[in-house]
């Protein structure tokens, strides 16, 4: 299914070599999947264990960009793989690069850490001219993907799905199966941007706020005052509101398949027939928002886990995570799958259409979000106001505006804790009583740990003007609320959450929980913010997505078909801040940077809680490797299994992971350039 | 009033510093006397994660699994120019280049006018700096004024960083094997007019101890060289500009230029080009 480009005169899509030797040297090189290798984004008919694979350069062009990308059989993206679940699969794969390493890392897979796939942890890369052979158990089934973990490969072309078969029949099953993967294309060297980004860190930006674009601001802020105002806030803090995205349209075309836009990639249906969509986001550092007009779209499985179905208009799928929705089309006619970059600065674009050479209308893109003070980890203050004014409580521990808290939990009355004094009380004490009246029954997995936050917060605010229900975002704060202190580098004490855990017999709670607590991280050369009021956002489907009159999915609505498997609470929280300095463009956690930092050891099987709090304003893909990520959403044991989690910029949420895979795993942010500047840590399961 | 300027412009670096010197030390809360609950609490034990430790990690093959201590080298030239007046076209440069990671970072300024065929004002610096803060390196090395006049040797210590509302900032204090002492300050910012149209108020100032005639240099606040430029980026690595400049001398260096029948200041119009690698 090759689509003519409409600028390249028919030729298709790309891999014309030009030269005679380097198109001999291409017929000389045994490539064994082409022959059956099904056009991008079709899932090969039937599942394979064994596989074949050779990893070379090939000379690619898409829209005027070449470039002789890493990459498998000369295709970008590489073949999808299809498996099925409890086969052991057998790959090998052959590094024909002429000068460089490689290595193929099995994106949300669970197997041995000897084959993950990344250099330096499980394995020592594959040199040029060898061949390493991945074999392990399939032990799980849904939408993957893999990519290289060795230098800066996968950013320019080393990336392909992963679809495993249940090995019962799939409720979800349908008619029409395509891989939907989305990355993005530049002939610009990854270290280059790098190289670029640390000389100028908003080197690829070109829409930051100017002086022509104030009066359309003053229109939307109510004045010309108040923009302003909110301008000099932002280049106080030295920040800019239109940081979105660090590498942009500029340089990157969008894909889809491995189609430019203008290439339109489509796939077929039949009116009225069920379509799966695999969406797999397999950019380097791009998050899309991702519609088909006219369409409903119903989410049914997140990372390769089945969820319940969610209908919605669009949704935001971060770097590495991978979403299977399912649409049904009625009217014979072309339906455009839109997938526009986070920041605006460009789409990729694709068509679900009756028949072929048929196309959709593309809607314009979304005006392009604008950081607040929400992403500053401000909670809900106004642009322009400072920390300096607010009623910062270490000097009235009174607790007055409990109902400020307003959780939406079920029987979380907000009369129940009104008029406790907590003065009075050594903290634990009241503590105990708000697990008894209020939170127990709150069906979530916060068993254990919220309470501590709840008192901390409480006893160190006043809450008036902090509701973090009440700001611009308008979201329902699901369960944590507002549960952690205000982190103040100047009163650091207020951050007590981290000695109070530790005298918290709690009697008949679950056991004492141990805690592994940062502290405020430091400002330093590595980081250069402080989220004084991370607020719970797993209601909010991202900057730039809310209010748009649109159903857009957010995380509080995934809920897993079948409870988790481990029941357990967590024995241990790890608290862990994103932290970064975009100006000097360092990127790291507690405002360390990888290579000053220690591993994370995990015991053997022990059930942990990661507390993610994002002190950068942007989003963050966290990846673990090796291990389920189970996002404490407020569904309580049907808590969604991700391997990818966003952290939403000024926010703060947790996940459980149970550390049942012996071995050296990587932990790290999945936007390349960030983990390659040091958001990225070793963890140790012994 | 000469000491007191120059007591503030060598204050000023220390003052530019924000509150940044936090670091790790903020792991430790300081004791704030406040509630009177704080008491009953014991001291919150902050610990990370991933805290640095002393045992290494066996790496496979001794591979990290990423390279976070790249090394990267720039060079700008901010100024690259001519200046046109009645009085005589001059041409000036000023620039400067890094080689390094994160930290630590091989400085290299150089600026310099020529005027009538005459090299002045040339100045050349080389400096290490290190990163101490979210936006400030400390800078020190030594500097050299090479052009037409006497050679000047100089130590040199700066701060040089990103200060509130985004403007740059350098101020650096030298002091001369003659125990002369000096000082420079700089300051430019950019005013966006569109995102690749943008507008650059930027100023240098010089302050000396002592007058050193010979270089046309007088004790206190002693020349500035200030200009206004609109550039086009036409890409961010090449930008185009028109500017109105003033360079001129100021008190006691006003009347040594004036007795040595010199220009003591003028106001030009000016084209030049912004450049980086």
């Amino acid at each position: 299914m090759l689509i003519p480009s409409r600028n390249r005169g028919g030729l298709s899509r790309r891999r014309f070599v030009t030269g005679l030797g380097a198109g001999a040297a291409m017929a000389a090189l045994p490539r064994p999947l082409h022959a059956h290798t099904p056009a991008a984004g079709q899932v090969p008919p039937v599942a394979r264990a064994r596989w074949d694979l050779r990893v070379g350069r090939a000379r690619i062009e898409i829209d005027r960009k070449v470039l002789h990308a890493p990459c498998i059989g000369g295709d970008v993206p590489g073949p999808v793989l299809r498996w099925r679940e409890n086969d052991t699969v057998c790959i090998n794969v052959t590094n024909t690069l002429a000068d460089e390493d490689t290595s193929i890392h099995w994106h949300g897979l669970r197997l041995p850490a000897g084959m993950d796939g990344v250099p330096g942890l499980s394995f020592a890369g594959i040199p040029p001219g060898q061949t390493f052979t991945y074999r392990f158990p399939v032990t799980q089934s849904g939408t993957y993907w893999y990519h290289s973990h060795s230098g800066m490969q996968e950013a320019q072309g080393l990336y392909g799905a992963i679809v495993i078969d249940p090995p019962v029949p799939d409720p979800q099953a349908c008619a029409r199966d395509y891989v939907i993967l989305l990355s993005e294309w530049t002939d610009v060297p990854p270290m280059d941007m790098l190289s670029n980004l640390k000389m100028q860190d908003d080197y690829y930006v070109f829409r930051q706020r100017t002086l022509a674009s104030l009066p359309r601001e003053a229109r939307g802020a109510g004045g010309t005052l108040a923009a302003l105002k909110d301008r000099l806030a932002w280049s106080r803090m030295r920040m800019a509101a239109t940081d979105i995205a660090d590498v942009t349209g500029v340089i990157y075309t969008y894909l889809l398949n491995g189609h430019a836009p203008d290439m339109n990639w489509s796939a077929l249906f039949s009116p009225g027939e069920r379509v799966r969509l695999r969406f797999i986001n397999a950019a380097s550092m791009t998050f899309f928002d991702i519609r088909i007009p006219g369409l409903e779209m119903l989410v049914v499985a997140a990372d390769g886990n089945a969820v319940e179905p969610v209908p919605v208009d669009e949704f935001r799928i971060g770097v590495a995570e991978t979403y299977d929705v399912i649409v049904q089309p009625k009217e014979a006619r072309a339906y455009t799958l839109f997938a526009q970059s986070e920041d605006r600065t460009g789409y990729a674009r694709g068509t679900l259409a009756p028949q072929p050479g048929m196309s959709g209308p593309i809607p314009p893109m979304d005006p392009r979000p604008v950081r607040t003070m929400v992403d500053m980890g401000m909670g809900d203050m106004k642009p322009g106001s400072s920390m300096k004014d607010m009623p910062m409580a270490d000097h009235a521990p009174d607790m007055q505006a409990p109902h400020g808290h307003s959780h939406p939990m079920p029987h979380h009355e907000s009369s129940t804790m009104e008029g406790m004094d907590m003065t009075d009380h050594a903290p634990h004490a009241p503590m105990s009583d708000m697990q008894a009246t209020t939170l127990e029954p709150a069906p979530h997995g916060h068993d254990t740990s919220m309470p501590r936050h709840e008192a901390g917060a409480m006893e160190d605010m006043n809450m008036e003007n902090m509701h973090p229900a009440g700001h611009g975002h308008g979201m329902p704060m699901p369960e944590q609320g507002m549960d952690e202190p205000m982190h103040h580098p100047r009163t650091a004490p207020m951050h007590t959450h981290g000695a109070m855990h530790h005298d918290m017999p709690a009697p008949g709670m679950a056991p004492v929980l141990e805690v592994d607590d940062p502290g405020p991280p430091p400002l330093n050369v590595e980081n250069q913010n402080i989220a004084r009021m991370p607020t719970d956002r797993l209601a909010s489907p991202g900057d730039g997505l809310e209010h748009n009159g649109r159903r857009v999915l957010n995380y509080s609505q995934l809920r897993a078909t079948r409870p988790g498997s481990d029941p357990r609470p967590p024995t241990r929280e790890i608290i862990m801040h994103l932290t970064g300095n975009m100006e000097r463009y360092i990127w790291g956690f507690n405002g360390r940077k990888f290579s000053e930092s220690g591993p994370i050891r995990l015991r053997r099987n022990e059930r942990v809680r990661f507390t993610l709090i994002n002190d950068t304003m942007m989003e963050h893909p966290i990846h673990l490797h090796g291990m389920w990520s189970e996002l404490e959403n407020g569904q309580g044991a049907y808590r969604p299994y991700k391997h990818t989690l966003i952290s939403q910029p000024g926010s703060k949420l947790s996940y459980l992971v149970t550390a049942d895979a012996p071995g050296l795993w990587a932990y790290h942010c999945h936007l390349m350039l960030h983990m390659e500047t040091g958001m990225f840590r070793t963890v140790i399961v012994e | 009033m000469r000491r007191a300027l120059l007591l503030a412009a060598l204050l000023l670096p220390a003052t530019a510093l924000p509150a940044q010197a936090r670091s790790e030390a903020t792991t430790t809360p300081r004791k704030t006397a406040t509630a009177t609950t704080r008491k009953t609490l014991p001291k919150p034990a902050y610990h990370a994660a991933d805290a640095p430790t002393n045992a290494p990690v066996a790496y496979v093959g001794g591979m990290k699994p990423v390279m976070d201590q790249g090394r990267y080298f720039h060079g700008i030239l901010d100024q690259l120019e001519g200046r046109y007046a009645p009085g005589g076209t001059d041409f000036r440069w000023d620039g400067e280049a890094w080689y390094g990671g994160d930290y630590n970072r091989l400085w290299l300024k150089s600026e310099g006018t020529l005027e009538h065929g005459r090299l002045h004002d040339g100045d050349h610096e080389l400096l290490y700096s290190r990163a101490v803060s979210p936006y400030w390196n400390v800078q020190a090395g030594v500097r050299a004024d090479i052009d037409d006049g006497p050679t000047r040797t100089w130590g040199a210590l700066g701060v040089q960083g990103l200060a509130l509302y985004q403007f740059e900032f350098q101020a650096t204090a030298y002091v001369s094997d003659r125990g002369r002492f000096a000082s420079r300050i700089e300051g430019s910012y950019d005013f966006l007019l569109t995102n690749r149209l943008i507008l650059q108020p930027q100023a240098e100032f010089n302050l000396y101890t002592r007058s050193d005639p010979a270089r046309q240099v007088g004790a206190g606040l002693s020349d500035v060289d200030a200009g206004l430029r609109l550039r086009y980026e036409i890409w961010r690595k090449f930008a185009p500009y028109v500017a109105v400049s003033y360079a001129g001398y100021l008190t006691q260096a006003r009347r040594i230029v004036h007795d040595q029948h010199g220009e003591s200041g003028a106001l030009r119009l000016t084209f030049g080009v912004r450049s980086w690698f």
